[in-house]
């Protein structure tokens, strides 16, 4: 039997979090690996495991994979969560593309100098309310199925329920003149094996905080 | 007989020209409409052209898709260039996840400020040498083939000539301690669909100057 995906990345959200929701959500167990010190980071390194001397990394059917869009796109593939073919991957791409571009501004948010703080939430909150959340609301309304893409669940779907979780940490406000996001949120929410990566003591991370800043400054030395 | 793609971009490399590349390499004939004004880049927003408001878009066998990687992807997948299974595929999006990274530092230098500038190309050069380019080599060492996955002409082959030639424009040497990535530069360089692109009067896009920056940062008001 095949061993349990296995994730390495120091113990936050950061660029690991959308393959932990991925894996999840498709009912998949995996391990986690984490890195405490610079020097844990050093002996993946040395050990040759880093293709490009970065994390994540996740050791999946006997390879070590990095670059998190390659690991998506991978885990997507396997478990039948990237559409019927080529052009439903094509628009999956092109939701999951623009949700990386919003979910990348909010990510980067705790390392931004206090004094920018300010300015990027408002930019983020500009961008969520006239770019990308009417995007997404105007292709559930476009043809009112219950999925993004297809009529079938898709990574398109998992992937904008973690991010509409994640703006809602910044502004539960934003997503409230959007009634199809907000359904569809519920709607995910509720399917099993999200709903009990939901709760409390499942592999889901909690929101970066300043320590978890102080770690990663260590471990990656910035 | 399907029409042709047609894509909207900036007269300039940018974010359209790895896509360019891929097209290039199918033998398909593309078109082109050039962004000249904010007048023409507002119209594309307000005639819904745009899912998220952003160039490059494409407009493919019926589509109007947009996001760098979602198209190339598509491409990738209709011209064959994507490997012959999962695992294949898994490999591809590695490398060329890599070498999107770099490339997109390149294209990000001209709109920085001249000390930020020439702080981003050094780094360029730097990780070129040591983190992206000794991966590729070591790739093509250990399996002696002359593509770089699944002996057979990829769209990772595209992807890294284009970075190659990129990376070259910045420092002619930076090759010298890759002989076996200079030899793929070659062979890759000879492949009839490329050498033509590699030709004057292709649709190959120049390195930006003041005029393009300035241009494209009128047009995205930036």
């Amino acid at each position: 039997m095949a061993g349990k995906p296995k994730l390495h990345y120091f113990n936050a959200r950061g660029r690991m979090e959308p393959i932990r929701w991925l894996l999840a959500a498709a009912g998949v167990e995996f391990e986690e690996q984490f890195l405490e010190s610079a020097e844990d980071l050093e002996k993946l390194k040395n050990d040759g495991y880093l293709m490009f001397q970065q994390v994540p990394m996740v050791e999946i059917d006997g390879m070590k994979l990095v670059q998190s869009r390659a690991i998506l796109n991978y885990i997507a593939s396997k478990y039948d969560l990237y559409g019927k073919d080529i052009k439903e991957r094509a628009l999956i791409d092109m939701y999951t593309e623009g949700m990386a571009d919003l979910y990348e501004m909010i990510l980067l948010l705790p390392l931004c100098r206090p004094e920018e703080k300010d300015t990027k939430i408002a930019l983020i909150q500009e961008k969520t309310k006239n770019r990308y959340f009417p995007a997404f609301e105007k292709v559930l309304k476009s043809h009112e199925q219950d999925y993004l893409v297809g009529n079938k669940l898709s990574r398109a779907d998992i992937q904008l329920v973690e991010l509409l979780y994640f703006v809602e940490e910044l502004d539960p406000s934003l997503i409230s003149s959007f009634p199809l996001l907000q359904a569809l949120k519920t709607r995910i929410s509720n399917l099993p094996t999200l709903k009990k990566f939901l709760q409390p003591g499942s592999p889901r991370k909690p929101p970066t905080n300043a320590k978890s800043v102080e770690e990663a400054r260590k471990i990656f030395k910035f | 007989m399907a029409a042709k793609p047609k894509l909207y971009y900036f007269h300039g490399r940018g974010r359209m020209e790895s896509i360019r590349w891929l097209l290039a390499a199918a033998g398909v004939e593309f078109e082109e409409e050039f962004l000249e004004t904010r007048e023409q880049y507002e119209k594309l927003q307000k005639d819904g052209c745009l899912l998220f408001g952003q160039v490059p878009l494409v407009e493919v066998d019926g589509m109007m898709l947009t996001q760098t990687r979602a198209i190339l992807s598509y491409l990738a997948a209709k011209f064959n260039f994507y490997g012959k299974d999962l695992k294949e595929r898994v490999r591809i999006d590695m490398y060329v996840d890599g070498t999107l990274d770099l490339m997109a530092m390149i294209m990000l230098a001209p709109f920085q400020r001249p000390e930020e500038k020439q702080e981003t190309l050094a780094s360029v050069i730097q990780k070129a040498k040591a983190r992206y380019f000794p991966v590729f080599e070591k790739i093509l060492k250990d399996h002696g083939e002359d593509f770089l996955v699944g002996n057979k002409f990829s769209w990772a082959d595209i992807q890294m000539l284009e970075a190659i030639l990129m990376v070259e424009e910045l420092n002619a040497s930076v090759l010298s301690d890759f002989p076996l990535l200079k030899a793929f530069k070659t062979r890759i360089s000879n492949i009839p669909t490329i050498k033509k692109f590699l030709q004057p009067g292709s649709q190959r896009k120049p390195p930006p100057d003041a005029h393009y920056v300035d241009l494209v940062s009128n047009i995205l008001q930036f």
